[in-house]
């Protein structure tokens, strides 16, 4: 009897410790010999993924993409003396897998999105003569560089083109965990919108989550419900929700207006749908954040003698360390012209998008919105 | 004394079975399970830092392990370990910084809160159950969930951001002289309070009334109801202190390996992987320790074999790690199975 209720137990335990721990896992091809080879004075790098993965169709996988670029324009091979990463399962990996890359004498290691930040201030701190690198976060040592962008900047830009683009007048945010790097998308797409016009109502749902798309899907869902026509997610792979519920409502009805607004990455493929053998496309644009421009910038900074240790570059429109995807064009004549007006005046300064909750609440309220 | 061989004997060929299997999938997979095997030992033995990153790995699993095997000798299946972990995580670390007080008192405060908060949430279940009979599994699995969100809002009221400072310094489990002898691994001295609790652990469920009475009840509760026990009260018992165990592993984490909290946008895994190590443990507390470290052991372990020369994809251990629980679930199938059958042929 006992027994029996044991095994019962252990069979919905199993099931659900499984269902846990599936989230991202990759499969790289990481088998080929890439041995010793002979590059003791070539300038290698490395970087450590957060517990995204390599494959999160995210920053992670921008990041790494910079730095297989990185190596294909010097000449380097995946391994020692090359560039590699170390992918990690949870947080108490990030620690040892720095100290591992630090160990195996990459010359610059870098750590993706703010969960290392901790991490590498006290890796940084036990091996002073190592350099590093951190993505989305500050941290204040002399032998590490942080990187950062100004989301803000292009999710307002997307604020403006959902905002000119909208129908319905109702437009809807996806985000993942309430952090400062996701507030900033927020921050910025409701002063895009409210900027165009400030009656467009946004309406706003934090999952909570990076890796549940079941959140994402449900999110979209009542949005699109509510008569929202653009969905724009800043939520990592949460954001697949957002795609595969339009998706779906394109394939019920292909003249639908529905529409996402990706993220991170030109999200252009994600949005592919197929109806009746047609083609169609619910990716509007994407709010992308150039990870692998700025992890090359360092990278190439490095190699030529400058690391910029101890200082903070912040990546914005100016230096294409965030843009709108155009892919599919989507958008049409006027709010192409409406986002370059916009992108200039943010760029010369006329404009400051708000990049956090107390900005957002002044700007919105400085147009006549309730924030 | 022929239970007690095939106790040990069971989850002893169920690693063993496991890692062939493991070799076989790396070598259809094309990768050398040699090379492999040799990098997940070279990741936990191979040098002073492996080693003391190893046992830290060890340490909260030993606990968590402790919290499933007493609540299960009681009879309730606590899978909310995770959960109470997570709350004596952050009980830990508002401790660890709220307060400055000198060390000798700093750091077992921050314990006991971790260990009271862990508690808390292992009595609500507690007594739902006892009063109500409400199924304990349930209970635990949403006081998860409630868990994590809790805590995800309290660090950011706390905190200000996602993150919090670090404790201070009389808090923390970290040893000096440990950082010294592994090449700075986060090796703390937690895994003495683990090793502590699991003595306790086996006095109090061997050698102690109150261990008697909740082995009892999780034998029979209504004939430990009948010879008088109070079988609502035990099942409380029960539930408190193993959610006290489960705080101590957020303690582990909090004031030892990370010395702060950050939110969390999933489960740590701990709790859940503490259920399979008491498994493997047979629920009894030495058992646990061998359990704890060849759950820990594997999982840093693993982390070495995507380095060179091995080159093997971590996911590979958690493919080996989940055969060796199927292998463990399944013994006990096997011992089922066998018993009946020799039973039939002493029929015969």
């Amino acid at each position: 009897m006992k027994l029996n209720k044991f095994s019962m137990l252990l069979a919905a335990l199993l099931v659900l410790s499984m269902t846990l721990s599936a989230c991202g896992s990759s499969k790289e091809e990481g088998g080929k010999d890439s041995g010793e080879s002979g590059s003791e004075d070539k300038f290698s790098v490395a970087m450590v993924t957060d517990v995204g993965g390599v494959d999160d169709k995210s920053f992670n996988q921008s990041a790494w993409e910079g730095l297989q670029k990185f190596g294909k324009d010097n000449g380097l091979k995946k391994g020692n003396g090359g560039y590699d990463y170390l992918q990690s399962k949870s947080d108490a990996d990030y620690v040892p897998n720095l100290n591992t890359l630090a160990r195996r004498n990459f010359d610059l290691i870098f750590g993706i999105g703010f969960m290392l930040a901790k991490p590498i201030e006290e890796i940084a701190k036990q091996r002073p003569d190592n350099h590093f690198a951190i993505v989305d976060m500050v941290v204040d040592q002399p032998n590490v560089a942080s990187i950062m962008f100004k989301e803000q900047e292009v999710s307002f830009l997307a604020g403006v083109a959902a905002a000119m683009e909208t129908k319905t007048k109702v437009v809807g945010f996806v985000g993942g965990m309430e952090s400062d790097v996701i507030k900033r998308f927020e921050a910025g797409f409701r002063a895009g919108v409210a900027s165009v016009d400030p009656k467009i109502k946004v309406l706003i749902n934090y999952t909570g989550a990076f890796d549940k798309p079941d959140l994402g899907k449900s999110a979209a869902n009542q949005m699109y419900s509510n008569g929202a026509d653009i969905v724009f997610h800043a939520a990592g792979a949460t954001g697949n929700g957002v795609f595969s519920e339009a998706k779906e409502r394109k394939q019920q009805d292909p003249n639908a207006n529905i529409w996402v607004i990706g993220v991170d990455s030109d999200q252009y493929d994600e949005g592919t749908v197929k109806v009746d053998g047609k083609e169609y496309n619910v990716t509007l644009t994407s709010a992308m954040k150039r990870v692998d421009v700025g992890v090359y910038d360092v990278a190439e900074k490095a190699k030529n003698g400058q690391f910029p240790g101890g200082q903070t570059i912040t990546y914005g429109l100016k230096d294409n360390g965030v843009e709108l995807a155009k892919t599919g064009n989507h958008l049409s004549a006027e709010t192409l012209k409406a986002v370059e007006d916009y992108k200039n005046k943010i760029i010369n300064g006329e404009i400051t998008p708000p990049g956090t909750q107390e900005e957002m609440e002044k700007f919105l309220s400085d147009l006549g919105v309730k924030p | 004394m022929a239970k007690r061989v095939t106790k040990v004997v069971i989850p002893v060929l169920a690693v063993i079975l496991g890692l062939l299997v493991g070799a076989l999938i790396m070598l259809v997979s094309g990768y050398d399970p040699v090379m492999g095997y040799q990098a997940l030992w070279q990741g936990i033995f191979g040098d002073p830092y492996v080693i003391g990153e190893s046992i830290r790995q060890i340490t909260p699993y030993l606990l968590a392990g402790l919290a499933v095997a007493f609540a299960f000798r009681t009879g309730l299946f606590n899978i909310g370990v995770e959960g109470q972990l997570i709350v004596g995580w952050f009980a830990a670390v508002y401790v660890g910084i709220a307060f400055q007080l000198p060390a000798y008192i700093h750091l077992p405060l921050a314990l006991l809160a971790a260990g009271l908060a862990g508690a808390l949430w292992a009595f609500v279940p507690g007594i739902l159950k006892a009063k109500l009979g409400v199924n304990e599994v349930v209970v635990t699995i949403m006081m998860n969930y409630v868990a994590l969100h809790v805590t995800n809002a309290l660090i950011r009221q706390v905190a200000g951001k996602d993150m919090t400072e670090r404790i201070h310094e009389t808090a923390s489990l970290r040893v000096p002289y440990f950082e010294q002898i592994t090449d700075y691994s986060r090796l703390h001295g937690g895994i003495f309070i683990a090793l502590l609790a699991v003595f306790i652990v086996w006095f109090i469920l061997e050698r102690t009334t109150l261990g008697f009475e909740l082995k009892s009840v999780g034998f029979n509760r209504d004939a430990s109801q009948y010879a008088g026990m109070n079988v609502p009260k035990n099942i409380v018992t029960a539930m408190v202190i193993s959610g006290f165990l489960a705080g101590l592993a957020g303690a582990m984490e909090g004031l030892g390996t990370f010395e702060y909290v950050g939110t969390k946008s999933a489960m740590t895994g701990i709790g859940f992987d503490g259920i399979a190590v008491s498994i493997l443990g047979a629920n009894h507390p030495i058992g646990v320790i061998f359990g704890a470290t060849l759950f820990g052991a594997l999982k840093y372990g693993s982390l070495n074999m995507p380095n060179p020369p091995a080159e093997i994809p971590e996911e590979m251990i958690s493919i080996i790690i989940a055969i060796i629980i199927f292998f463990v679930a399944s013994g006990y199938l096997f011992l089922w199975l066998y018993e009946k059958f020799l039973k039939k042929k002493g029929v015969k």
